[in-house]
């Protein structure tokens, strides 16, 4: 796959809640070989501090040759980025790692949490693309609070696809983690789980499609400095011992791949 | 392989380590630059004065558990403990491609006993293709091995002779920063007949994760990189270029032509870039584009006038 190095301009800057944004970036190369899973590199400053490229799953790639990401403000580099305005240009490097391999022909189960609904959004519209019946798909969002999904929901509702949403306490959709929206009566046994969220979610979705024989991919997050394989800081355990690096091997995995550790 | 540009281009870059010629004083540190192939579609390889692989042992490793790396104030701290192929493999699946670059390919060997150091450069110095090695005596993420060879001056010489015994291609030892006396430790590496040592490796650091009240790193200590440490190797290649007679390649925090001066001027006949590979993988051309441009701005008539000429 190609990887471009980009100066993106800033396009659109949305402050989706008091800790989350939304950016639109113009990136022609990127967006045109950007698939559903595949992340991003971005500096967050020009300065030397902070120094390292900061990963960001692709939230959206759009055919007019922007890509978007949707972050939560969660340190200094994050910070950085929730201070920039509309016309600045970011230096952004990507795309990046192994997506999510779509099975056109299967019923698709999207199963996000908090921030980990950030890549489903191109990953549903990928999947809508395929032209195939899409009546028994499913999107399942959780969140800490409304702020998490509220803001996100009429897009993923543009797909026409089954939507389902739960928060934590309850101020938005159902009370609940979005686990408890799993439910075996429902997922199709050929179906295919795509997940993404935070290792606790993601470990009870691979046991649920463990238990049930189900196929499931996630993209899993983790501490990176290159993106690209050569600082082999992301390494994460392997089912069949041995590492795996989240850049190369990764973000998205078979969960069956991965040794999930709780 | 004839590496050398052509001598009537200007300007010229070229310089000398011992026997081996680069066309340009820059080259990628170990452990930043994978096996070089990472980087093809993004780096004109052929524009490096040479590349240095990851560091190869005897036997694969698989290095530390995760978390490896984290970010400190304009530095970085890793503690990815020399996850490698091995040599054969490094051999079988690597070689082939570094073979055809058109670029000189260092490879950087390491071992936990000086046996293993004699055994890797006798089986590498059947190998064509590598124009020299580098010895890392000076990991600070493995139990055995580097560190004690990268402190202890009789040691590394003992490794050293060792390694020289045997090699087919000049040889260059890399030097741990971790020490009281840096210039002990190269005088030790020049006796043992290294052709040029290159300094430094990272700064032995911690960062610790208040809200868990652990290590960051599961290794608890890692290796510190970047503009931070680039001070403390400045000094230390400054002091060693005047110590010894053998070429002094500078390492640590370079991230633009102006830094790779700056250590050149210290005494440095050649620099490595590290860090800054992970943040902008095109930096090393860019050093060796600036470096051009500063030779022909100051009407020099070659880089190798700036070597050492540092006025104190």
């Amino acid at each position: 796959m190609a990887q471009h190095q980009e100066k993106a301009r800033i396009i659109r800057f949305e402050q989706l809640s008091p800790e989350t944004v939304r950016l639109t970036l113009a990136a022609p190369q990127i967006a045109a070989d950007a698939r559903p899973g595949h992340f991003v590199m971005i500096r967050a400053g020009l300065g030397k501090d902070p120094l390292l490229r900061r990963p960001f799953s692709i939230h959206q790639a759009i055919s007019n040759g922007q890509i978007q990401i949707y972050f939560r403000v969660v340190g200094r580099g994050t910070e950085l980025l929730a201070k920039t305005k509309v016309g600045e240009t970011l230096d952004v490097f990507g795309p990046l790692g192994r997506g999510y391999r779509i099975e056109a022909e299967r019923p698709a189960y999207l199963v996000g949490g908090g921030l980990g609904i950030a890549p489903l959004l191109f990953l549903a519209q990928r999947i809508c693309q395929t032209g195939r019946d899409l009546s028994r798909d499913q999107i399942l969002l959780g969140g800490r609070s409304r702020d998490d999904v509220a803001p996100l929901v009429p897009d993923f509702q543009q797909f026409g696809l089954p939507l389902q949403v739960v928060t934590d306490d309850g101020s938005y959709g159902r009370p609940g983690l979005v686990t408890d929206l799993l439910d075996g009566e429902r997922i199709d046994p050929s179906g295919v789980v795509y997940a993404c969220g935070p290792e606790p979610m993601l470990a009870q979705v691979a046991r649920f499609c463990a238990d049930r024989g189900v196929a499931c991919q996630v993209s899993i997050e983790s501490v990176m400095a290159c993106g690209m394989g050569a600082c082999l800081g992301c390494n994460v355990d392997a089912s069949g011992g041995g590492y795996l690096h989240v850049c190369i091997d990764g973000p998205v995995f078979n969960a069956e791949d991965l040794a999930w550790n709780m | 392989m004839e590496y050398v540009n052509d001598p009537k281009q200007y300007p010229d870059l070229r310089v000398n380590i011992g026997s081996l010629v680069l066309q340009n004083p820059v080259m990628t540190a170990s452990g930043t630059f994978g096996y070089a192939r990472e980087f093809e579609s993004l780096v004109n390889l052929h524009r490096l004065g040479a590349v240095i692989v990851k560091g190869i042992s005897l036997h694969p490793r698989r290095g530390n558990p995760p978390q490896r790396i984290v970010e400190t104030p304009c530095g970085m701290l890793n503690a990815i403990g020399l996850q490698n192929v091995g040599v054969e493999r490094f051999i079988s699946e690597k070689m082939p491609y570094l073979r055809n670059l058109a670029v000189p390919v260092i490879v950087n060997i390491l071992g936990d006993t000086v046996e293993e150091y004699r055994e890797i450069t006798e089986r590498l110095a059947l190998i064509e293709g590598i124009a020299a090695l580098e010895v890392n005596i000076s990991c600070p993420n493995v139990k055995r091995g580097g560190v004690a060879f990268g402190t202890d001056p009789q040691m590394a010489r003992k490794v050293t002779e060792a390694v020289k015994e045997v090699a087919a291609v000049p040889v260059m030892v890399k030097l741990s920063p971790n020490v009281s006396d840096i210039v002990a430790m190269a005088r030790a590496v020049e006796d043992g007949g290294a052709d040029s040592v290159s300094l430094i490796n990272t700064l032995i650091g911690m960062a610790i994760d208040l809200k868990r009240r652990r290590p960051v790193l599961a290794n608890v200590i890692g290796g510190l990189s970047g503009p931070a440490i680039k001070p403390v190797a400045l000094r230390m290649v400054y002091q060693v270029a005047g110590a010894v007679a053998i070429p002094v390649i500078g390492i640590g925090g370079i991230d633009s032509a102006e830094d790779a001066l700056e250590f050149i001027l210290a005494g440095a006949t050649a620099v490595q870039i590290g860090t800054a590979n992970f943040i902008n993988p095109r930096i090393s051309e860019e050093v060796v584009e600036g470096i051009g441009a500063y030779v022909q701005d100051h009407d020099l008539q070659s880089i190798r006038e700036l070597i050492g000429a540092l006025e104190v």
